[in-house]
């Protein structure tokens, strides 16, 4: 049973078949408010959802859709400020929407787990891994001796389990500090689990790793899953169901494929078309078939120019890790890499965390000193460069980083912000700045108004396009991305990545795209240099790379995009 | 672990040579002749001054003073002060009524402030919260000698719960009323750097996932809020317990209390060089041990910091 307007009241999945079965969670009506210093706020209204026992639901939608609030909600978790104002939470028949205190401890661990979002930020920094698995299954009534702790840490995955347990959270790197949780939240058996982005914060493969070795586990124990996700994609390849919730609305719900063909609400068509997962697939597809390719791909093939711009010879960095004693080992975080940028197109580098990926970023931009080898920038040696003449060469380099919270000034409005770089190099007098600020907010499609606010004020990609005007304040010919959209949520990468090729087209930019995120570079790149351990494994131009790789470690990637493997019929692109 | 303690003790020796040398410099620097001080409006004969003069080495250049001083100092001879008592004994004798005065106040910062400042920081914008801040408030803001001298007069005179001044023989009980002025204004400190913590940790991540395992609230509390928070509130205590050391002049002075700060004041005002800079010598120990205690317990409380390498 489908919804095709977001009023019908009715959005339950009812299944043939599993008529007579008790569902294990049935949410109804569900409303919640949070308290602020505006008023109240509804963060979630008229929520439904049912998850029968063994099945796995997926709840999808971007930041502030009201998915983790709901789902938060069922484990009776909502911050202080907010409150359950309608509705009801069935758990196996009994309404827990208003539980007491008492109730929820009981319930939870043993009936509900929880695997949490960030890995990094969710274990205890104080404890030893064992002692934060002891304390849950004691709390529940569980044998929690050494044996115990070890056989929950190694059923999740986790190697040499007891050795593991007497190691900090500091200690584990974040694939394994995201397998300590997933036993945690098991470790107890609970008849629900509810996984909020379990692996956002992961590299691909690793993600996949980790889902893949989630979904056994839970199989084996007749575990239902409350998956919470904003990429599309990775809920379809996962989930039974999918509810797609948007303003804090469940816009629309229904079996995971016949959801992603035949998308009905045109919320859940945008996501269809924007999931960055779904969209490698779909530009394949649609050049399969002859259709003109979108104006994703078009700048490059337009201003595709031959001349090498920027070349990357036989590129070293090591750094020197402390032993002890006096002792230092030689760490190569880039080993022997080269590879050229032709003027006006896109290079992406792609790797996972520690592949050293950013680190070449970091000695184009002459942030860091290369330990070897040579980075020519329009046929000159940018390590010969003296500072008057590097002073010129960071006009026409420059940078958009990865996290638009960090990288704005919370103390400069966005006038000064993009104003700073031509100040800096002496460009023109206050009026002239200041029409160049105007455009340039044009340009990225910013409201002249925006030049008054504070970054604060913004959302994550207005913030971002901020960084992209002030990086284009000083016309560069290369504009180096780091990361440049991974922060951002799947709609309004879409949108970035679109300006970006916009304007790519217009004033004819070269881009180096530092990115772990293949399905991005997909839409974006010409080339494609693919990075392992700090060696360039693989390179080619995009099509040859995604569509016939040569390296293991490339088609490990590859296959490690979520959803990549869904088969979606033409229609859909 | 060994290796950082040991370098952490290796790096008194400069620090201790630094100080004492500046001390003593400033001492020797100071304008008047200790020797007349002593005899007050009487003028002594040339002779016996000459004689003090020798006998304490006044006479003598600064370096050799000083290199005198530190000789002394090694063979465990700190020698007499201007009124001819040994200056070892009377540092046995203070420091001993010093310690208790400021263990004493450490203990009642240290369990009433994180006490008070975690149930504050648990219910922040509660009534407890909200009185106990205004209290805290009032006593920062209030100065130590009206707080010291109205505790005397109505704990101390009116109600007579306390012996309104110490004297001589300084024990635990007739320590207690000074102990809890000199605590006072660090415990308003302390509340407050733990309700910050507590308030900002009950929102981490963490918290939460141990609040879905299904631990129940006290132990949430323990386990997971508390210790994280004594991190910065640790450092404070033990930067504190230096200062509370190096004696409390106007306390002491209030409470008639026989401690350090009472000797370092007599001491300056004599210009008696050698037994203020034999107190130096001593606290400087004293801070350094106790910085490298507070080191170690926060390594302790986080595991994340080591030292070894």
């Amino acid at each position: 049973m489908r919804d095709k307007e977001m009023t019908t009241p009715d959005v339950r999945i009812d299944e043939a078949g599993t008529t007579g079965i008790r569902p294990l969670l049935e949410i109804r009506d569900l409303a919640i408010t949070f308290k602020t210093g505006g008023g109240e706020v509804k963060a979630v209204r008229d929520a439904h959802l049912t998850i029968m026992p063994g099945e796995t639901v997926a709840i999808v939608g971007e930041s502030g859709s009201g998915k983790s609030t709901t789902a938060l909600a069922a484990i009776g978790l909502l911050p202080n400020n907010g409150k359950v104002s309608g509705g009801q939470i069935l758990l196996d028949g009994e309404d827990i929407a208003h539980a007491s205190e008492q109730r929820m401890i009981e319930l939870r661990g043993n009936t509900i787990g929880m695997v949490p979002q960030d890995p990094m930020s969710n274990l205890n920094p104080v404890w030893k891994i064992g002692y934060q698995v002891r304390e849950t299954l004691r709390a529940n009534g569980r044998p929690s001796g050494p044996d115990d702790i070890a056989k929950v840490l190694s059923q999740a995955g986790l190697p040499d389990a007891k050795r593991r347990a007497n190691q900090y959270p500091h200690e584990f790197s974040g694939g394994m500090r995201q397998r300590a949780l997933i036993a945690i939240g098991l470790s107890c058996q609970p008849r629900l689990l509810i996984a909020d982005e379990p692996t956002s914060a992961l590299d691909v493969t690793v993600q996949r790793q980790i889902l893949d070795h989630l979904e056994t586990m839970t199989n084996e124990l007749g575990t239902s899953v409350l998956l919470i996700t904003h990429d599309l994609g990775l809920a379809a390849e996962r989930a039974d169901k999918v509810v797609v919730m948007y303003q804090g609305r469940v816009v629309e719900a229904g079996p995971s494929l016949e959801l992603l063909r035949n998308p009905q609400h045109p919320y859940t068509k945008r996501l269809v078309e924007s999931a960055p997962s779904l969209a490698s697939r779909r530009i394949q597809v649609a050049k399969e078939q002859g259709v003109e390719t979108t104006d994703l791909l078009a700048p490059a093939a337009e201003t595709a120019k031959s001349d090498t711009f920027l070349q990357i010879q036989d590129l070293r960095k090591v750094y020197k890790l402390r032993q002890g004693l006096g002792k230092a080992a030689d760490f190569a975080a880039v080993d022997g890499v080269s590879f050229d940028v032709r003027r006006g197109t896109t290079t992406a580098i792609v790797g996972e965390s520690g592949s050293g990926k950013s680190t070449v970023a970091k000695m184009v931009l002459q942030l860091e000193k290369p330990t070897d080898g040579r980075i020519l920038f329009d046929g000159v040696d940018t390590s010969a460069l003296k500072p008057a003449e590097l002073f010129k060469f960071r006009r026409r380099v420059q940078p958009i980083f990865q996290d638009p919270y960090g990288s704005l000034d919370p103390m400069y409005n966005i006038y000064r912000t993009i104003e700073e770089p031509l100040r800096v190099h002496k460009i023109g007098d206050q009026a002239s700045r200041e029409k160049k600020v105007r455009t340039l907010l044009d340009q990225v499609a910013l409201p002249q108004s925006a030049m008054q606010r504070y970054p604060n004020e913004l959302s994550g990609g207005q913030r971002q396009r901020v960084a992209i005007a002030r990086a284009l304040a000083l016309d560069p010919e290369v504009i180096i991305c780091d990361e440049a959209v991974s922060a951002l949520d799947v709609l309004v990468q879409a949108q970035v990545l679109n300006l970006l090729a916009d304007l790519q087209a217009n004033l004819g930019l070269t881009y180096l795209f530092i990115t772990h995120d293949l399905a991005v570079v997909r839409q974006i790149a010409d080339h494609v240099c693919v990075m392992e351990k700090g060696r360039l494994v693989e390179t080619g131009s995009t099509d040859d790379v995604f569509e016939s790789p040569q390296q293991d470690y490339t088609k490990a990637l590859l296959n490690a995009i979520p959803g990549a493997k869904l088969m979606l019929p033409p229609e859909v692109a | 672990m060994i290796r950082f303690i040991l370098r952490r003790l290796l790096q008194v020796i400069p620090v201790f040579l630094g100080t004492t040398l500046l001390v003593y410099y400033m001492v020797f620097a100071l304008p008047g002749d200790p020797i007349a001080a002593l005899f007050g409006d009487r003028q002594p004969p040339q002779a016996v001054i000459d004689t003090l003069r020798s006998q304490y080495h006044l006479d003598q250049p600064f370096w050799v003073q000083y290199g005198l001083f530190l000789k002394n100092l090694f063979t465990f001879n700190l020698g007499n002060d201007f009124t001819g008592q040994p200056i070892a004994a009377s540092l046995a004798r203070v420091f001993p009524v010093t310690a208790m005065l400021a263990v004493e106040a450490l203990a009642i910062q240290a369990i009433f402030g994180v006490a008070f400042g975690v149930f504050a920081g648990l219910r922040r914008g509660g009534w407890f919260d909200s009185t106990v801040l205004v209290a805290s408030l009032v006593v920062i803001a209030v100065p130590t000698f009206v707080l010291g001298f109205v505790f005397q007069l109505v704990f101390g005179v009116k109600l007579g719960w306390a012996k309104p001044t110490v004297g001589a023989n300084a024990d635990w009980v007739t320590l207690l009323l000074p102990a809890v002025v000199l605590g006072l204004v660090s415990f308003a400190y302390v509340l407050r750097l733990t309700r910050a913590s507590v308030s900002e940790n009950m929102n981490a991540d963490y918290v939460r996932t141990a609040t879905a395992k299904g631990l129940s609230r006290p132990r949430v509390v323990l386990a997971h809020i508390l210790r994280n928070s004594l991190i910065p509130v640790v450092t404070y205590l033990g930067a504190n317990l230096g200062g509370l050391m190096g004696g409390a002049i106007v306390t002491e002075g209030i409470f008639n209390v026989p401690g350090v700060g009472n000797k370092l004041y007599q001491a300056v005002l004599r210009s008696e060089g050698p037994t203020i800079v034999s107190i130096v010598s001593v606290l400087v120990l004293v801070f350094v041990v106790a910085n490298l205690l507070v080191d170690l317990l926060y390594a302790w409380l986080d595991p994340r910091i080591r030292y070894d390498q």
